[in-house]
């Protein structure tokens, strides 16, 4: 307000200088406005900055003895590999490659069926949890917060109880991949479902459907490409979380890469990791393709 | 209802002359029953493998109905300023790891983007190097630096610095590959030195996206951070995998809450700012 009064304060009388005076003195005045908040944005950083220092007890001398241990530790993974003796020495690194390759495989099942099941879950909540498909706030708000509750608790701790409920195992990290999942995609496809067309809705209605037959004509049809694409996401997300699973004791390969790291089998940590690098890689391309498939699917059939 | 009855007639003749409309190929079809049917046998095989059967099911559900019940009412017993400085430990590990981590990510998004080294082999391979080191979770770097500089927050922050640098490498290149030509060459017209061009024609283009991007790795570093400590990399992470061990499920039912509490105003919090932040790019 006191800047707009200014602009208008210099009136009539004043002439060229003066309003080129009132300018500059406005411009200088706006200047110095945001100089002083950038510079208490930034102080609030830096003590922000300094309290986490303290706090994780971050020091140089930590750091600079550190970084070389840990450089040393990632180098002392590697393998040696020579020239001469190159699958000899290969077949000795990856000496458990039979039983890592199972245990891999049951990982990729786990992110598999861990994403279905979540998916399922996730299919009932969206409905609900989307804002232009239900009339009742109090489902809309319950549904929405059961998702943020299954998405905002971390999937180890989830891992962690059902380990401790279902015993040791894949079973327990499925189980845990599967209610981190539903939370998560349930809230992107509730996205997806308030975006939808109402027209089509409204000629189910109109034509008598009920609330399932509303959701499953005119509401699904929509969705389902970009439904499926989210799946293929959460489907790689889930593969590269589902090894961590593994630590808490939930199955999978990440159970021998603890053992691995714990008892300093320094070759097998890069061989399965390197291992696990792959495969991700793989399901990423793969996945990104089909991705890109039933997008254009989708638009070619829209046009 | 006459209307009704030659709509019916139109039907059946656009039946009779265009079958392809009203029904897809064979081919088609059997494709897509197919497809099904792997799915189903693929979810089937997977069941079994990770031995699914009703009775787990069931025993585990009635053991987790104990553990919940034993987990009502959340309560952190005397411990509820160990808990809270835990917690405040995590968010300056989230904090410091995203900090370290994008200023050392701002050269390597440099490096990476199309129009500042356009050489495609290097722009390749350097991708396919960033996209690798995402396919190792936070956690596995955890356990190395635990091993590395020891037990503590120390290790849990270099760990979310090591995992988060390369992607957000990756996502400052496209960032920087997306800098609009015109305001450039406008600073250029009128003058500028290179300096000013980074300064006046790139830097406002870049800056609201890389902070936006940052911010929402804080979110989700704040999210992984609670967990690092399950392995002893610090924070809250420690104090629950704890609890949990020695059964103590009052407070680790509190811890969870605490977690909870947190992110949602985190969350919250970054989501203000991001506003702001694109807000301010567009004006």
């Amino acid at each position: 307000m006191k800047l707009l009064g200014q602009a208008s304060g210099p009136s009539p009388g004043g002439g060229q200088n003066g309003r080129l005076a009132a300018f500059e003195q406005r411009y200088r005045q706006e200047q110095g406005v945001r100089l002083f908040w950038t510079g208490a944005y930034a102080l609030l950083f830096l003590v922000a900055l300094a309290i986490s220092i303290i706090v994780s007890d971050f020091n140089l001398p930590g750091l600079i003895t550190g970084l070389p241990k840990a450089w040393n530790y990632i180098a002392g993974t590697l393998p040696s590999l020579s020239f001469e003796a190159l699958w000899a020495d290969l077949a000795d690194w990856y000496w458990g490659l039979r039983f890592w390759l199972r245990l891999l495989f049951e990982t990729i099942l786990m992110g598999f069926i861990g994403t279905v099941l979540g998916g399922i879950v996730a299919l009932a909540l969206s409905f609900p949890a989307a804002r232009n498909l239900v009339e009742n706030t109090a489902i809309y708000f319950a549904a929405r917060r059961a998702l943020e509750f299954f998405r905002t608790v971390p999937e180890l701790v989830f891992a962690l109880i059902f380990v401790f409920a279902f015993g040791l195992g894949p079973f327990a990290g499925v189980l845990a991949i599967a209610v981190h999942t539903a939370g998560s995609l349930g809230k992107l496809f509730a996205e997806v479902n308030e975006n939808v067309d109402e027209r089509p809705l409204d000629g189910v209605r109109a034509a008598g459907g009920n609330w399932p037959m509303v959701m499953r004509l005119a509401v699904v049809p929509q969705v389902l490409p970009n439904y499926a694409s989210y799946l293929l996401l959460r489907f790689e997300i889930n593969v590269r979380g589902a090894p961590a699973l593994g630590i808490v004791g939930a199955g999978g390969i990440g159970q021998e890469l603890y053992v691995a790291i714990r008892q300093f089998e320094y070759t097998d940590i890069s061989a399965i990791m390197l291992l696990l690098i792959i495969t991700t890689s793989i399901i990423d391309v793969i996945c990104e393709t089909i991705r890109h498939r039933l997008i254009g699917h989708d638009l070619t059939l829209g046009s | 209802m006459p209307a009704t009855a030659t709509a019916h007639v139109d039907i059946d003749r656009y039946k009779r002359s265009n079958p392809e409309l009203f029904s897809r190929p064979l081919a088609q079809r059997l494709r897509d029953w197919l497809l099904w049917l792997a799915f189903a046998a693929a979810v089937l095989f997977t069941l079994w493998w990770i031995d699914a059967n009703p009775m787990r099911i069931v025993n585990g559900l009635s053991k987790l109905g104990v553990l919940v019940r034993l987990m009502v009412p959340p309560w952190p017993g005397d411990g509820l300023w160990e808990y809270c400085y835990a917690m405040f430990e995590t968010l300056a590990m989230a904090f410091l790891g995203t900090i370290i981590a994008a200023v050392l990510a701002v050269p390597f998004g440099f490096l990476g983007a199309k129009n500042i080294v356009p050489n495609w082999l290097f722009h390749f391979g350097l991708r396919r190097f960033y996209d690798a080191f995402r396919g190792i979770d936070g956690l596995v770097w955890a356990l190395i630096f635990v091993s590395a500089v020891g037990l503590g927050p120390f290790a849990g922050v270099l760990a979310i610095a090591v995992g988060d640098v390369m992607v957000l490498g990756k996502l400052f290149a496209e960032a920087i590959e997306n800098v609009d030509k015109k305001p450039v060459e406008g600073v250029q017209a009128a003058g500028g030195s290179s300096p000013h061009i980074v300064r006046l024609g790139v830097f406002p283009q870049v800056f609201p996206v890389m902070m936006s991007h940052v911010l929402y790795f804080f979110e989700s570093n704040v999210r992984s951070a609670t967990i690092l400590g399950i392995v002893g990399a610090g924070g809250i992470g420690l104090q629950l995998s704890d609890r949990m061990r020695i059964n103590n499920w009052h407070e680790a039912a509190f811890i969870i809450l605490v977690i909870l509490v947190t992110v949602a105003i985190i969350d919250n919090i970054c989501r203000r700012i991001r506003a702001r932040i694109i807000e301010a790019g567009r004006a």
